[in-house]
């Protein structure tokens, strides 16, 4: 079943002293859905979140909120709440008054307010820590207040502007789980910004890649993954080789110096390509039956498997990860799968 | 070698603020007896005097009405400065500071000028065909002084405490809910409260202290506690009146900057004072 659309951003512009921070934007999102929007800094992703927050205006387009104009509406009147990126808790009060602020604008009564912060405190792990002084909390604990103070109005979408950035690896992968129980528990729509492609591919419904302002792909983890719609996307998300090619026919390419069967059509014939490999999907095998032949220039165990780097015999140099291991100098042969080749237009010309 | 470079700072304090202060609590505590002096608290009965207390109470209110002024004026000022919407701060506060690079006494003397009978104001007043303006020689006059002088010893601490509040906790108490001026009321005052607090010492205690301020815009008829002070040294040469209304004023200060700390909170060391 499909849910209806929440948030919807048609032909969305913002301009920063004629610089363009965002242009020509359309997105939708789905009730209950986790989107992320993920790209590296600069490339609109937080602009985005701050124009459905509120905290700035389009210069051109309209957002709407379950089909209702809300373009103009200053953030106070919007259903929506924030998870600020420095967590921006106020500290002047605890950690109660922090949570129970935005309850306390809208006049509920006493024993409400009570039991609803007392039940978001459960919620986020903090039980006990009511009278505490907010600055005296870890980081950790300050962004669990922050998701709390956010929460506990129930908002229709929840904005999170990279809520994670701060905190230790160990500590961001506990919080991205508990995000996520969060996210399916309540059935709030959570708008998460992030310029980490692990934290996206891991926490996501939909996953909007972004570059310049620009929307490159929208769709599912694994749909951004596996098929990248451009070198761009296949480089942000996870490593990948690209190497330059050129597409003789239908399912079949050209590079490495030599032709590949693929899994792509559509292409002119003798058209220039990116041709896009995961490091995974490339295989060790002896040299005499592989297309591609190289010698083993770097290795680096990283733990699940190792890194090769593999400079080939036409000059290409290959990103290779695999659980066997060539010593450096050994000439070795790679292998690959017609379904791992990815085709891709080349961007620019 | 830390002791050693210490010294001169700790010789300075001993020669003129030990020794002074020594010297003042001497005099308070002490009157002259035919043979030499005996201690007494004589002098700060003589405080109590109905005349004194008037003096007194007469400084104290027309301190606290300008401090009031400084805080009405100066706090929307600040808050002005410090908004992201205003491209030109260092013009501003230059503008504030400027005057403070003259002389306090030229500076006082040219709103004699501007404030007399035949000066500025009434000129222009005279020129348009309007009733002159007689507040030179009132509390009107003591009180501009006042407001003028110390404004921006208010202005600076709080626009200091406000250019340093997180723009995101502002963006955070609307995103919850709040209006701008629920926002100003539950987020940026109480935030603001260290340098409110800050402006408000600074201001009051050289308000009330001033002897300057009275004697050249009250016409000297305007007697404040500092005048009094400066008359028992300079005019009567009864120092021990003199140092023991001191005391009263170090004593009156100290609590009131007791009571002020209070309110300032955690965050002292935001504030300048």
């Amino acid at each position: 079943m499909v849910s209806e659309i929440i948030v919807q951003l048609k032909g969305v512009s913002k301009y920063y002293d004629d610089t363009p921070a965002l242009t020509d934007v359309d997105l939708y999102i789905r009730k209950n859905e986790f989107v992320t929007l993920l790209g590296p800094s600069g490339c609109g992703k937080t602009t985005m979140l701050r124009l459905i927050g509120g905290f700035e205006k389009p210069d051109s387009g309209t957002i709407t909120f379950k089909g209702e104009d809300i373009s103009n509406v200053p953030s106070h009147k919007r259903r929506v709440n924030t998870v600020f990126q420095r967590y921006a808790l106020f500290s002047h009060l605890n950690v109660f008054e922090n949570i129970a602020f935005g309850l306390r604008i809208k006049k509920m009564k006493e024993p409400v307010i009570q039991e609803k912060v007392a039940h978001m405190l459960k919620l986020v792990n903090l039980e006990g820590y009511e009278k505490r002084d907010v600055n005296s909390l870890s980081g950790g604990q300050q962004q669990r207040v922050a998701i709390a103070r956010a929460l506990v109005n129930e908002p229709e979408v929840l904005l999170l502007d990279e809520p994670l950035a701060a905190l230790d690896l160990k500590l961001r992968k506990e919080m991205q789980h508990e995000l996520k129980n969060m996210q399916r528990q309540l059935g709030i729509t959570f708008l998460y910004v992030t310029h980490d492609q692990e934290e996206a591919l891991s926490m996501s419904d939909t996953v909007v890649v972004m570059k310049e302002g620009e929307i490159q792909q929208i769709g599912t983890p694994e749909k951004i993954y596996n098929e990248p719609i451009n070198a761009f996307v296949a480089d942000f998300i996870g490593e990948s080789n690209i190497v330059d090619g050129i597409m003789r026919q239908d399912y079949l390419v050209e590079f490495a110096g030599n032709t590949f069967d693929c899994a792509d059509a559509g292409f002119d014939q003798d058209e220039p390509v990116d041709v896009v490999i995961r490091p995974e999907d490339l295989t060790l095998m002896p040299p005499d039956r592989a297309k591609i032949r190289g010698q083993v220039r770097s290795v680096n165990f990283l733990g699940v498997h190792w890194e090769m780097i593999v400079d080939g015999s036409d000059g290409t140099s290959w990103l290779v990860h695999s659980t066997l291991m060539e010593p450096v100098g050994t000439t070795i042969g790679l292998g690959l799968e017609p379904m791992d080749i990815h085709i891709m237009k080349k961007v620019r010309a | 070698m830390r002791r050693f470079t210490l010294t001169p700072y700790l010789v300075w304090m001993v020669l003129f603020t030990v020794v002074p202060m020594l010297l003042v609590l001497y005099y308070a505590f002490s009157v002259p007896t035919a043979g030499g002096t005996t201690w007494s608290l004589e002098n700060f009965s003589r405080f109590f005097e109905p005349i004194y207390l008037r003096v007194f109470l007469r400084s104290l209110s027309l301190a606290v009405i300008s401090t009031a002024i400084c805080l009405l004026l100066g706090y929307p000022a600040a808050m002005i400065m410090a908004g992201s919407a205003f491209k030109r701060k260092n013009v501003v506060m230059l503008l504030f500071v400027v005057p403070m690079w003259m002389n306090f006494l030229l500076r006082t003397y040219a709103w004699l000028t501007i404030l007399e009978r035949s000066g500025f104001i009434n000129s222009v007043l005279a020129f348009l065909n309007l009733p002159r303006l007689n507040i030179l020689y009132t509390d009107k006059a003591v009180i501009l002084g006042m407001v003028y002088n110390f404004l921006p010893f208010m202005v600076l601490p709080i626009y200091s405490v406000l250019s340093k509040i997180d723009k995101g906790v502002v963006e955070a108490a609307g995103d919850l809910g709040a209006n701008p001026l629920q926002v100003f009321i539950k987020v940026i005052l109480p935030l603001s409260m260290p340098g409110v607090v800050s402006g408000i010492t600074m201001v009051f205690m050289p308000a009330m202290t001033t002897f300057v301020i009275s004697r050249l815009l009250g016409g000297g008829q305007f007697t404040l506690i500092g005048n009094l002070i400066e008359q028992q040294f300079l005019v009567v040469g009864d120092w021990g009146f003199g140092s023991a209304i001191s005391v009263v004023m170090i004593v009156v200060i100290l609590l009131s900057m007791a009571v002020m700390s209070f309110f300032e909170g955690p965050e002292r060391d935001v504030a300048l004072w």
